[in-house]
């Protein structure tokens, strides 16, 4: 760990102004995830801009829907009434995920900003496209049990980011608005945020420099009230998914109206699943139309030595996540 | 009376006979306060200076030279030292001398920052010192080291792996063969063979592995550190320090779990005495928790192939031990899993085999059971099939092979209750309700099973010394260079004190964990609770011998000119066995008398070179009872309850019961509390542990409390212990087994178990992750 300084920012123009003077600033809310990097020498930035006074608050009910601000914690999002009724999924999905300390400290923006738990981007020891592009991927022929089987390339397969918010979000069609250091907002849609690795793994996001993410917007529909988030791991608490299905469902006289599919743990980012959503759109609401939908959303999967389990596993969490909904 | 930075206790529950009740931790207030001073915590010492590693990325290669130009800029560095500039030792154990001298306390015999050459990741290449942790991490992380890596060997398993019989060093410590096992099991009616993969595991007690050096003058030292071993620490230390014993003092108040990763002294705890005296002010070095991953060894990663030949009706002919595992470029260690296999069961026929392949890891070491952990997986997986494969319930199946005497030495049991263990769990478990059919039980998505396995831990011999001394205001010091991982030493010696002496636990105050102590046994092999405690107890029979001889020359006292014999103490009173009206408090003695204090000393044994009272009797029906010609172990029955699910492929244990005949238990509660903590070590490396190196690198991929799982609260359903009551006469004073390691050992088999009564398949490659159980499933299909 490096030494660095820390600056207390009370307006998004200071904080803008204080990353402007010094290259290589970041922002810190809840650090959950800022620090574990910084201890194991994987980011040195000189200077930490606390932006948690930012005034990105509140969870409110807009005409279609829901905004919430990013620097509310996970906690007080996943356990928010509103939140609960009209989004059960994002809300399992927030307090499905870490433990309740961080929880209770990591905010909404930084969720959506969690780097990777490969751990050979976790060990500067190891190379790592993603940290250093150009140096290699050892997961290609290594320990890849835990990696992506959707979306990766041959410079990457992790599963870029590992949590669960973003993946209910991007089931629901959230929003997020991002302002830069200007002052200037912008919409992008939680499917749009989210870059594949391609040859660039180190690009993550369409985040561009000193952007900060100020909320997040989810419409309200019939899909999302009646939907869950099924998390499947290797211990009850405290684990990353192996594979993570949010789902939702609009069904009348036992056929789908419409059908929301997204998936973590096999994409090299949070993965949407157009294919799944159509063979469920219209279909009668049973096993059959559920395990064709699973079919259809790991039909390009591209297992590697150690994890080929996540095809059967990935179908099997979205079949039981799709008849929890259904049956509910 | 408290001249060391000791605890203050209480929550202390007054009463007499405490011993065996469940006295709350003596030190639990002083823990919950934060008043315990823990080994990294003294820092009161002056200008504490603080050290941090800087360790090798790679796994083999060479150390081409290092850039300090940057470190050095950071204010504060006080040194910087590789195996260019760090003053030598008197003595390593790399040398067949000084592996002579250091013999066990030391677990690997390698020594970082002695040459240039890079053995395994994770191995320390330099080490900076600063005067504050802040500047010493940023110095280390702006050192560079230039390396030549070369292909290390990452496994046994690694097709570069050269496999070798051991002919020294524990791995070697084959139990001795009976019969012709390979005959016996060729011609057996019934012939079984299992094959188990355990993963590397690695012990992570919360306290990292911690070491502050304080050089007090130019040849004396003062060690605070994460020991469970203060006498081998001790040793070890001032071997290669090249100090008289006297010189150097280790001391360790509190840990916070250990599990046999601070059982022997690895090379961080004197790299910081070397740089402490190199720079001249006292050093802290805590190990960071990846480096806990390559610091203080690990449970090698390993297969064991079991070959069990029965009659038709299930009775035992053979049984063939195979293991293969991993060690170090150095050493020849393997934990001994057949020991287990070799006594659990009545068998004319056994032989066990162990090959080794040397890897770029450290040395591996001794974890919570050692050899019987994972040596119980493969003879209790194997007895449940064997029970299946005959026909019979898994518990006739291990009543019909019950050992009625040891099978390997032919030796009476000092005491066995294994099977009122079976009784009494199955009762607690509801055994007799089980379908005998496996994969017959589903509820919804899940099919539910029911496992049980047996365990078993040897007494290992052991002896050590206490002093107590005895006030005339009615308190008592004691004291023994014992440790309290945190499972309860400072509880139940304060408890055997108490009563051996006839007063209130609240005015005992027992002080552990300093070499200026007398010596005693390791927290590690169950041998801690059952010498300490039997030592205390001798001690405090020693100072009522003395205090009887001062009551009987007293002509005050009620017993004056009585035979020493015919006086007892009993409850703190002197009195005349044959008339106890005649007595009086020693209190009242000791005052009468003018006298303020007696110290008693006394040496306690355990194990077979413990002599029962009736072998000191010297008649032959003695000499033939004493603990020499008794086989002495304690004994388990652990039975579990899992839901698979058949789709997602997890395993949850959703019942559990312990059941544990280990002697006179101390304290019912921190006892229950140590059968709980061994169950969950078990579940964990049945489900969940296990540490990967990279198939190339052979670095760790997931080291770190996130992705190294261990079981969480919701893994763990209510759990019910209970112990099975024992007078054991032949193992020591106190009639203790001990329970940190029986309470392990079984536990990963009864999960298998269940998980076997669930599905229908067995799974034997730990841990049992959902991609294994998909993967057994689909056979089904």
């Amino acid at each position: 760990m490096n030494d660095f300084h820390y600056a207390k920012a009370s307006t998004a123009k200071e904080a803008a102004d204080l990353m402007n003077d010094q290259p290589g600033a970041v922002y810190l809310a809840g650090a959950t995830t800022l620090l574990d990097l910084m201890k194991a020498n994987l980011a040195a930035p000189p200077l930490l801009i606390d932006i948690n006074t930012l005034p990105f608050k509140g969870i409110e009910q807009t005409k279609d829907g829901l905004r919430i601000g990013t620097m509310e914690r996970m906690s007080t999002v996943g356990e928010n009434p509103l939140v609960v009724q009209e989004f059960p999924a994002v809300s399992q999905s927030l307090l499905l995920a870490a433990s309740a300390q961080l929880r209770n400290m990591a905010s909404i923006g930084g969720n959506l900003l969690q780097r990777t738990r490969c751990g050979y981007f976790r060990d500067a020891a190891f190379p790592c496209n993603k940290r250093q592009p150009g140096s290699g991927c050892p997961a290609l022929t290594g320990d890849n049990h835990n990696m992506a089987i959707l979306g990766t390339s041959e410079r990457c397969i992790t599963t870029s980011y590992p949590g669960d918010l973003a993946v209910a979000l991007l089931a629901f069609d959230a929003v997020l608005i991002l302002q830069n250091q200007k002052g200037k907002q912008r919409q992008v849609p939680i499917n749009e945020f989210y870059l594949l690795p391609g040859d660039t793994p180190h690009r993550e996001n369409v985040l561009e420099a000193g952007e900060l993410i100020v909320a997040v917007l989810i419409p309200t529909a019939t899909h999302a009230q009646h939907s869950t988030y099924l998390k499947v791991r290797e211990r009850t608490s405290y684990a990353y998914a192996l594979a993570s299905a949010a789902v939702g469902l609009d069904v009348q006289n036992g056929i789908i109206r419409s059908a929301r599919v997204a998936l973590g743990g096999v994409g090299a980012q949070p993965w949407r699943s157009p294919a799944a959503e159509k063979v469920l759109t219209g279909a009668p609401a049973n096993r059959a139309t559920f395990q064709d939908a699973a079919s259809a959303a790991l039909q390009n999967a591209k297992p590697r030595s150690e994890n080929a389990f996540k095809i059967e596993l990935a179908q099997n969490t979205l079949v039981r996540a799709l008849e929890t909904v259904a049956n509910a | 009376m408290n001249p060391t930075n000791n605890p203050t206790f209480a929550d202390q529950q007054s009463s007499s006979d405490v011993v065996g009740k469940p006295l709350v931790r003596v030190d639990g207030r002083a823990k919950v306060m934060g008043a315990a001073v823990y080994s990294a915590e003294h820092n009161q010492l002056p200008d504490l200076a603080h050290a941090v590693i800087k360790t090798s990325d790679v796994a083999k290669g060479r150390i081409t030279g290092f850039d300090d130009s940057a470190a050095k800029r950071i204010p504060g560095v006080l040194g910087i030292f590789t195996h260019l500039n760090l003053p030598p030792l008197a003595q390593t154990p790399s040398t067949s001398e000084g592996k002579k001298k250091i013999a066990l306390a030391m677990q690997m015999s390698f020594t970082p920052l002695t040459s240039d050459q890079i053995f395994y990741a994770g191995q320390p290449v330099a080490i900076v010192v600063a005067d504050t942790l802040e500047h010493a991490q940023h110095a280390a992380a702006l050192l560079k080291v230039s390396v030549v890596a070369e292909t290390p060997v990452v496994s046994y398993r690694d097709t570069q792996a050269k496999l070798f019989t051991p002919t020294e060093g524990a791995a070697a410590q084959v139990p001795a063969k009976r019969g012709d096992a390979q005959a016996a099991f060729s011609n057996a009616p019934v012939q079984l063979t299992l094959t188990c993969q355990h993963a590397t595991n690695h012990h992570n007690p919360m306290e990292p592995g911690a070491t502050i050096a304080h050089w007090e003058a130019a040849d004396r030292v003062t060690v605070y550190d994460t020991t469970q071993a203060i006498a081998s620490t001790h040793k070890a230390l001032y071997v290669m320090l090249g100090l008289p014993p006297d010189n150097v003092r280790v001391v360790t108040k509190f840990l916070g779990g250990g599990f046999g990763s601070k059982l022997t002294m690895w090379p961080h705890t004197v790299l910081t005495a070397q740089v402490a005296k190199a720079v001249g002010r006292p050093v802290k070095l805590v190990l960071t928790r990846p480096q806990m991953f390559t610091s203080m060894g690990h449970r090698e990663d390993q297969q064991q192939t079991l070959r069990l030949g029965a009659t038709k009706e299930g009775k035992l002919l053979a049984l063939l031990h195979e293991k293969i595992s991993t060690t170090s470029p150095w050493d020849n260690y393997a934990e001994m899993n057949s020991k287990i296999v070799h006594m659990l069961y009545a068998c004319p026929n056994f032989d066990a085999s162990v090959k080794l392949a040397r890897a770029n890891v450290m040395t591996s070491t001794y974890m919570r059971g050692p050899g019987e952990a994972p040596g119980s997986f493969a003879i209790e997986c194997a007895m449940d099939d064997l029970a299946y494969q005959v026909g019979l319930d898994p518990i006739a199946i291990r009543l019909l092979n019950h050992a009625d005497k040891d099978p390997g030495t032919g030796k009476p049991w000092s005491s066995k209750s294994l099977k009122q263990c079976y009784e009494r769990g199955a009762e607690l478990f509801g055994w007799g309700k089980r379908n005998p059919k496996n994969g017959a039980t589903r509820q919804g998505n899940k099919l539910v099973g029911w496992g049980m396995a047996s365990g078993s831990y040897p007494v290992h011999d052991a002896q050590g010394n206490a002093r107590v001394r005895l006030y005339a205001d009615g308190h008592a010091l004691v004291q023994a260079a014992a440790t309290d991982l945190g499972t309860g030493t400072y509880t139940i010696i304060t408890q055997v004190a108490a009563d051996s002496l006839g007063i209130a636990p609240e005015n005992v105050y027992f002080e552990l964990g300093d070499s200026a102590l007398p010596t005693t046994a390791m927290s590690g092999g169950s041998r801690a609770a059952g010498t300490v405690s039997s030592s205390v107890f001798l001690a405090a029979q020693d100072v009522w011998q003395k205090l009887i001889k001062l009551a009987i020359a007293d002509q005050h006292s009620p017993v004056y000119k009585a035979k020493p014999a015919d006086v007892e103490a009993v409850k703190g009173r002197l009195q005349l066995k044959a008339d106890s009206t005649k007595g009086e408090a020693f209190i009242t003695l000791m005052q009468r008398i003018g006298l303020d204090d007696l110290e008693g000393v006394a040496t306690g044994h355990y194990g077979s070179s413990y002599e029962s009272p009736e072998a000191t009797l010297n008649t032959p029906q003695a000499k033939k009872d004493d603990a020499a010609s008794h086989s002495m172990h304690s004994f388990s029955a652990h039975f579990c309850e899992v839901e698979v699910d058949t789709e997602l492929g997890t395993v949850h244990v959703t019942r559990w019961v312990s059941v544990v005949a280990a002697g006179r238990i101390l304290n019912s509660m921190t006892a229950r509390s140590q059968v709980i903590g061994g169950s969950i070590f078990g579940i964990g490396a049945a489900l969940m542990e296990g540490t990967v190196r990279d198939p190339h690198l052979a670095r760790y991929t997931n080291a770190s409390l996130a992705d190294y799982h261990v079981c969480v609260h919701a893994d763990i359903p209510e759990m019910t212990v209970a112990f099975i009551d024992e007078e054991d006469r032949y193992i020591n004073a106190m009639g203790v087994k001990g329970l940190g390691e029986v309470s392990i050992v079984g536990t990963s088999a009864a999960v298998s178990n269940a998980i076997f009564h669930a599905i229908g398949h067995r799974l034997t490659s730990l841990p049992i992750t959902p991609d294994k159980v998909l993967k057994a499933l689909r056979k089904t299909q």
